[in-house]
């Protein structure tokens, strides 16, 4: 370990950035850092391989870089030719540069393609204490091990991909503490969505957020990793959560994480990750879980969201200029209007998937609102694993046969819905309950409208046709018995401070 | 990254302020897979009019552009860069340049020299009175110059030192070569490798 801090109490970001530090910056030049695992898809790579073969270079690890197809792929008929040729280019042109290069390809129908978000961790190669860069503003979720991960543009992947480290000028951190206890039928999704909405979509913008207090231990790592993967739309340049037992149990055994003398060597070194007791973030803010319910966006961005029980806001109450002229702009894109109770809201579609909301833990939360249920006529409903090996654990739990019998297509793994880069789109006008992470005008389709909201939301949402709760379904909630009363106040937050 | 001292070449005037990354590459472009081959997509929509200065045979081979006000300004899009370098042009003078069009624009080696709206006016009539003549773009001096007009240019010292010493990032990055290496020589055992692949067992 690496002892340069001189005692100075210092949070998990700190401790991992400094374990990684191959020379240290001076006078405002960025420190250089080294990266772990460069995780690499079609869409953001073909131009960094052509750099490197216009410089003549190398990749400098393939050892430490693994590609996957994800954001272009089908859901369905995979063994064919892919129709859309822009498309076809790119995954041959990803595929030709891994073989050129010899990075290790994990393309569409093998066992380990995937969502390049839901294969890191699934295969054991996202760890504590690592460094994790990928193209895509997601690689965030990588953050729930404890692991820093970044985003990252196309000159950096050729950066990456070259130099096996990136110039980066040091973040400052934040904490997000959610104490309490999770009420059955309220996720990790909904902890995240409240977050968003509190502290907004530029809120995290230059921190590293670290997600903290017992709801957040309560959590498994796919809960986890639902909740870092959308640090991103917070603005956040990454979210991580501390290892811990849980976060073993989850890697222990998987392909490539640490085996015997390097498990023991590996856990000894995770479990000082923990930020320090005296460690001082630059900024806090607190969540009570307690209070929290199922949420949902209403609007164009992932910040514009409220409680499942509430009603679209009035942007006339909304005192800052340039959130009120966005949330008028937001409800004409929606077509809804102010204070239309969100419960009211119809909908078209339900996408169950993309690397928010697709690991087996989500399938299983969807199935078990579902099962034995019919979807709402005329809701179309589309089940998507994250990556080849969530579908065929699933199919081996029956998740399949379940969504089928509710009426729901049960699709091959890939981004498919989230942005719609492939055939799996919404139609302009179009109002979609979707388990992803972007509602952006146009996201899913051009026109298409989309609902945030978390597995169990969507289930519920597919089988009443309007956007509901599990706490509103009449049977199919496996824990009835729980579920509280109907809650009088919405979902009040104590006070956040942020620096 | 080839050293950037002096570049010489026909300047080409783009007497338009304004000048967004859209209309330099339309997003429909961004779909491609190259990083070069976008020499067909620079101003793309603007090209249509057989007017348009970049079909006049009189600025063919133009290395060095002279633009007006805000150039470079609005999305992010690197693809802006690499269709400028594609096309021929090694260096732009405008009297300012949008952030980040600007930053990229130095990891690429394409110089965004910062001239004063009067000196623009001077390099544009300078032009207009020689149509095809060829423009100086000075790094060491940061000086530019176009017939009898010779004009100071502005670029921060960061960029004009990566620009003279030829160092890309990955250039400069590798400078500390023997640093990664002696990195990688004590990182632990533990930590992930891709190589060689492993499976679940059973698989
Ligand atoms: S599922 Fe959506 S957010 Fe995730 S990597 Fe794919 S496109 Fe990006």
């Amino acid at each position: 370990m690496n002892d340069s801090f001189n005692g100075k109490p210092r949070t998990l970001a700190e401790k991992v950035w400094d374990d990684h530090l191959v020379v240290k910056g001076e006078e405002g030049n960025p420190d250089l850092i080294y990266i772990d695992l460069h995780l690499v898809h079609e869409v953001t790579s073909p131009q960094a391989f052509d750099g490197l073969r216009l410089a003549g270079r190398p990749v400098r690890r393939p050892d430490l870089t693994i590609a996957t197809e994800d954001h272009n792929t089908p859901t369905l008929a995979i063994d064919k030719p892919i129709a859309d040729l822009t498309s076809r280019t790119q995954i041959q042109t990803l595929r030709n540069n891994c073989a050129e290069f010899g990075v290790r390809l994990h393309p569409l129908g093998d066992i380990e393609q995937g969502i390049v978000h839901v294969v890191g961790p699934q295969l054991g190669l996202t760890m504590p204490g690592t460094t994790v860069v990928c193209g895509d503003s997601h690689t965030s979720t990588h953050g729930a091990f404890g692991a820093m991960g970044i985003g990252i543009g196309t000159s950096e992947v050729e950066h990456v991909l070259a130099t096996q480290t990136l110039p980066l000028k040091p973040f400052k951190t934040m904490a997000i503490t959610v104490e309490g206890t999770l009420r059955p039928g309220v996720t990790a999704k909904d902890i995240i969505l409240a977050v968003i909405a509190k502290i907004g979509t530029g809120g995290g913008q230059g921190y590293v957020l670290e997600y903290r207090g017992s709801a957040i231990r309560s959590l498994s790592m796919d809960g986890r990793m639902t909740i870092c993967n959308m640090s991103i739309e917070a603005g956040a340049r990454a979210g991580m959560v501390a290892p811990d037992q849980v976060t073993y149990d989850y890697l222990e055994g998987r392909a490539h994480a640490p085996k015997g003398a390097d498990w023991d060597a590996a856990v000894e070194y995770w479990n000082t990750l923990a930020t320090d007791d005296d460690a001082v973030f630059d900024a806090e803010v607190f969540l009570d879980a307690d209070e929290l319910e199922p949420f949902v966006t209403w609007g164009t961005n992932p910040g514009q969201g409220v409680s499942l029980s509430d009603r679209v806001p009035d942007p006339a109450a909304i005192s800052d200029p340039n959130e009120r002229a966005s949330a008028e702009r937001a409800l004409e894109y929606m077509d809804i209007a102010a204070g239309t109770a969100l419960k009211d809201i119809h909908v078209d579609a339900v996408f169950m998937g993309s690397c928010t909301n697709s690991r087996i833990e989500d399938l299983r939360a969807f199935a078990s609102i579902i099962k034995g249920q019919k979807k709402a006529d005329g809701v179309r409903v589309m089940v998507v694993p994250g990556s080849a090996r969530v579908r065929i654990e699933a199919e081996a739990e029956g998740i399949d046969q379940i969504v089928k019998d509710f009426g729901a297509e049960w699709r091959f793994a890939g981004c498919s819905m989230c942005l719609g880069m492939n055939p799996d789109q919404l139609a302009p006008g179009e109002r979609c309950a979707s388990t992803s992470n972007r509602n952006f005008e146009g996201r899913q389709g051009k026109g298409g409208r989309t609902h945030l909201v978390s597995p169990l939301v969507a289930a519920a949402t597919a089988i009443r046709g309007t956007l509901s709760s599990p706490w509103d379904l009449t049977a199919g909630f496996d824990t009835v018995a729980e579920r509280p009363a109907q809650p009088t106040e919405p979902a009040e937050t104590q006070d956040g401070v942020i620096a | 990254m080839e050293k950037v001292t002096v570049v010489q070449g026909i300047a080409m005037p783009l007497e338009r302020a304004n000048v967004d990354t859209d209309q330099i590459i339309p997003a429909v472009f961004l779909k491609r897979v190259t990083k070069t081959g976008f020499d067909d997509a620079l101003f793309y929509a603007w090209r249509q009019d057989p007017e348009f200065v970049l079909n006049n045979p009189v600025y063919k081979g133009a290395r060095v552009l002279i633009a007006g006000q805000d150039f470079g300004i609005g999305s992010s899009r690197e693809h802006a860069v690499w269709a400028l370098r594609d096309f021929g042009f090694d260096a732009v003078l405008s009297p300012r340049f949008g952030d980040i069009f600007r930053g990229n624009a130095g990891k690429q080696g394409l110089l965004a020299g910062e001239i004063s709206e009067a000196d623009l006016e001077s390099l544009l009539a300078a032009i207009k009175a020689q149509p095809g003549v060829e423009a100086s773009v000075d790094l060491v001096a940061k000086t530019a110059r176009i017939g009898e007009v010779i004009v100071p240019f502005q670029i921060d010292d960061y960029t004009r030192w990566r620009l003279l010493e030829g160092l890309d990032d990955i250039g400069l990055t590798l400078r500390n070569e023997a640093q990664i290496t002696e990195f990688e020589g004590r990182r632990e055992s533990w930590r992930p490798r891709t190589l060689p692949e492993q499976h679940v067992t059973g698989e």
